[in-house]
C-alpha cells in the first residue's frame, strides 16, 4: 500500500481549494491510502472540509497557536514528525507549498519532486522543466520517501460527499523561534480565486493604465470571472502582482480564458496553456497570443469590451 | 567579517529559446548562450546594495557546477562580488546534494545571510534555498521582493499567492529572490578586468566529503503538447455567441 500524506492550505478557516486538487493527483497513484494534515491554531472547520473530500481515508488534525499565521519554519518539523510510516508528502505547488515542502523534504533527508503534472505510478511522476518548454519523466526508488509538490492546475478538484474521520493529535516536537509573522495584504474580494476560478479575464499593457484597467474588473463581473493581468501590465503599475499570471507568476487552467490586450510573451503563455478555452482580443492581427487561441478577435478593446458586455 | 554568500547557477540564458534533443536525453545545449540563472543575479544585486549602504563587509559568490562555471562567477565578481568559491563537479546534481554542498561552505565562511534565487530557470526546481535553510537549522525567507536588515533581524516582504507577506527573522537566515527585488546592475568592461584578478577558488566536489548520490532519475524529456490555433470571428456578437454556444457564458 501506499500511505501518502497530503499537507493542508487553509487561510482564515477555509481549506484552500488546490488540496482537493493534491487528493485527486494522490488517487492518481496505485493502491492509495490517502490522509490530509491539517496543522493549525483551530483548525475544525478546515479538517471537516478536508474530511468530506473523496478518496481521503482520514484527516490529522494538530492544534497549536503557532501553526497561524503559516510559517514554513513552525510547520515543517510538524510535518516531518507526521511523516513517519508514509511513503509519499504531498503538498500544493503553490506559495505556501513551494515555501514549505522542500523544508520537510531536507528534515526527512527524502527528494523532492516539484510540480508533479502526471502520475504514471508511485514512483514515476512527469514534471515541466525549462519555463514549460519541455516535459521530465522522473523516477524514484522504490521503497524510499518521497516528497512532492503537485502542480494545481494539471488536476480536476476531488469530489466532495467523503467522511473521512477526523483525528486529533498532538505533537511533541520543538518549535523554532527565530521566525515571527509581521502582517500580509491580503486583498480580499468576493471575487472568485485566480488559481482556482472557471473564468478568467486578463488585462495587458495595451489598456494603457490603471483607471484603464477597471475595465476587465468590470467584465470579470460580468462573467463572474477572476482578474489576471499579463507581466507588462503588472510591471507598468496597472493592477498587483498577485494578479500576475504566468511562468514567473501564477500558472493557471480555467475553463475559460480571456486575453484582452495581451500579446502572449512565451512566458505569458507558460500559464495559461492548460486552459480549457482561451479566447484573445487584441489589435494587432500578428500578436502571438492568437497561435494558441481558440477564439480570435482583432480591434480596439475600448469599444469591443462594452460590445461584448451588450452581448452577453 | 560581516560576510553575505550568494548562490551563482549557470544555466541557458533566459531570452533562449529552449528546444529538446531529439533522443528525449535532455534539451539542446550545444552552442547555447549560458548565463548566471536570473534570479541569482538578483540576488547578488541585493547583496551588493547591502554593502554599498554598509551593513556587509565582504560578498562571496558560490557555484556548484562544471569548470564552465567560472565564466559565470566570473562575471559575478565582474558586477560587484569580492570573491568567488566553485565547488567543482562533473555529475549532475539534485537540489539535497547542492543544499548539503552549500552548507559545508556556509559552516566555513559563516554568513550572517544567504541570498539565494528562488529557482533556476533550468530544471525549475525552487528547493535549494529551504532545504539549506532546513539543514543550517536557520529560519529562511523565501520569493523576496524586499529585505529590511537591523537589529540582527531581516525583515523580508514576501509575495505569497494572496498579496504581500511580511515576515521578520532573525540572523544568519537563508533568503530567496523573487523578480521585483530589484534591477541587477549591467557590468562596466573596466569592471570585467578588474574581476580578473579578484579570487575564485576551486574546491573538489569530493573534497567536501558531503553525499551527493543521485536519488532520482530522469527518464525522458519531451517537448509540451502544442495547441493547435483556433478560429478569428469578426465581432463581438460572434464572439459571444460561440461561447454561449459552448456554454461558457
Amino acid at each position: 500500500m501506499n500511505r501518502i500524506l497530503i499537507v493542508a492550505e487553509h487561510l482564515d478557516g477555509k481549506l484552500n481549494a488546490a488540496v482537493a486538487k493534491c487528493v485527486h493527483c494522490a488517487a492518481a497513484i496505485p493502491d492509495a491510502d490517502i490522509s490530509v494534515a491539517v496543522l493549525a491554531a483551530d483548525g475544525t472547520a478546515v479538517a471537516a472540509a478536508a474530511a468530506a473530500i473523496t478518496g481521503v481515508s482520514r484527516v490529522v488534525l494538530v492544534q497549536n497557536p503557532a501553526n497561524e499565521p503559516a510559517l514554513a519554519a513552525v510547520l515543517a518539523p510538524q510535518i516531518a514528525r507526521l511523516a513517519a510510516g508514509h511513503s509519499h508528502v504531498f503538498g500544493p505547488s503553490t506559495t505556501f507549498g513551494k515555501d514549505l515542502m522542500p523544508r520537510v523534504a531536507a528534515l526527512l533527508g527524502a527528494p523532492q519532486v516539484s510540480d508533479v503534472m502526471a502520475v504514471e505510478s508511485a514512483t514515476r511522476f512527469r514534471r515541466p522543466v525549462y519555463a514549460g518548454n519541455a516535459i521530465a519523466t522522473v523516477e524514484a526508488p522504490a521503497g524510499r520517501q518521497l516528497v512532492a509538490t503537485v502542480r494545481v492546475a494539471s488536476f480536476q478538484a476531488a469530489a466532495g460527499g467523503g467522511s473521512a474521520p477526523v483525528e486529533k493529535q498532538a505533537l511533541d516536537v520543538a518549535l523554532p523561534s527565530h521566525t515571527r509573522f509581521v502582517s500580509v495584504s491580503a486583498a480580499r474580494s468576493d471575487r472568485p480565486d485566480l488559481q482556482t476560478a472557471a473564468r478568467v479575464v486578463s488585462g495587458g499593457r495595451a489598456l494603457g493604465s490603471k483607471e484603464n484597467f477597471a475595465l476587465i474588473q468590470r467584465l470579470a463581473d460580468r462573467l463572474g470571472a477572476a482578474i489576471g493581468a499579463s507581466r507588462a501590465a503588472v510591471d507598468a503599475g496597472y493592477a498587483p502582482n498577485e494578479l500576475q499570471v504566468g511562468q514567473t507568476g501564477k500558472i493557471i487552467a480555467p475553463e475559460l480564458y480571456v486575453a484582452i490586450g495581451i500579446s502572449g510573451a512565451i512566458q505569458h503563455l507558460t500559464g495559461i496553456k492548460d486552459a480549457r478555452t482561451i479566447v484573445a482580443i487584441n489589435k494587432d492581427a500578428e500578436a502571438p497570443i492568437f497561435e494558441i487561441a481558440d477564439y480570435g478577435l482583432v480591434g480596439d478593446l475600448f469599444s469591443l469590451i462594452p460590445e461584448i458586455e451588450k452581448n452577453l | 567579517m560581516q560576510r553575505i554568500l550568494v548562490g551563482i547557477k549557470r544555466v541557458i540564458d533566459y531570452n533562449v529559446r529552449v528546444r529538446v534533443r531529439p533522443d528525449g536525453t535532455g534539451v539542446v545545449t550545444d552552442g547555447v548562450k549560458m548565463s548566471i540563472n536570473p534570479f541569482d543575479e538578483i540576488a547578488l544585486e541585493e547583496a551588493l546594495r547591502i554593502r554599498e549602504r554598509g551593513a556587509a563587509e565582504e560578498i562571496v559568490v558560490l557555484s556548484v557546477g562544471t569548470d564552465d562555471a567560472q565564466q559565470q562567477l566570473r562575471n559575478a565578481l565582474a558586477m560587484g562580488a569580492d570573491r568567488a568559491i566553485l565547488i567543482k563537479t562533473d555529475q549532475a546534481l539534485e537540489p539535497t546534494a547542492i543544499a548539503r554542498a552549500m552548507l559545508a561552505i556556509v559552516q566555513r565562511e559563516k554568513p550572517f545571510l544567504v541570498i539565494l534565487g528562488k529557482q533556476a530557470i533550468d530544471d525549475d526546481c525552487n528547493q535549494t534555498g529551504q532545504m539549506l535553510a532546513a539543514l543550517w537549522e536557520r529560519p529562511q525567507a523565501t520569493f523576496a521582493s524586499k529585505l529590511e536588515l537591523a537589529d540582527g533581524k531581516v525583515r523580508v516582504t514576501r509575495e505569497v499567492d494572496a498579496g504581500l507577506e511580511v515576515i521578520e527573522v532573525e540572523l544568519p537566515a537563508v533568503c530567496t529572490t523573487d523578480l521585483r527585488l530589484n534591477e541587477p546592475r549591467y557590468i562596466k568592461l573596466p569592471d570585467i578586468m578588474k574581476a580578473k584578478k579578484k579570487p575564485l577558488d576551486v574546491i573538489e566536489l569530493a573534497a567536501l566529503g558531503v553525499d551527493v548520490t543521485p536519488v532520482l532519475t530522469t527518464l525522458k524529456y519531451e517537448p509540451p503538447p502544442q495547441r493547435q490555433k483556433g478560429v478569428m470571428v469578426k465581432d463581438a456578437a460572434e464572439l459571444v455567441a460561440a461561447l454561449r454556444q459552448k456554454g461558457l457564458v
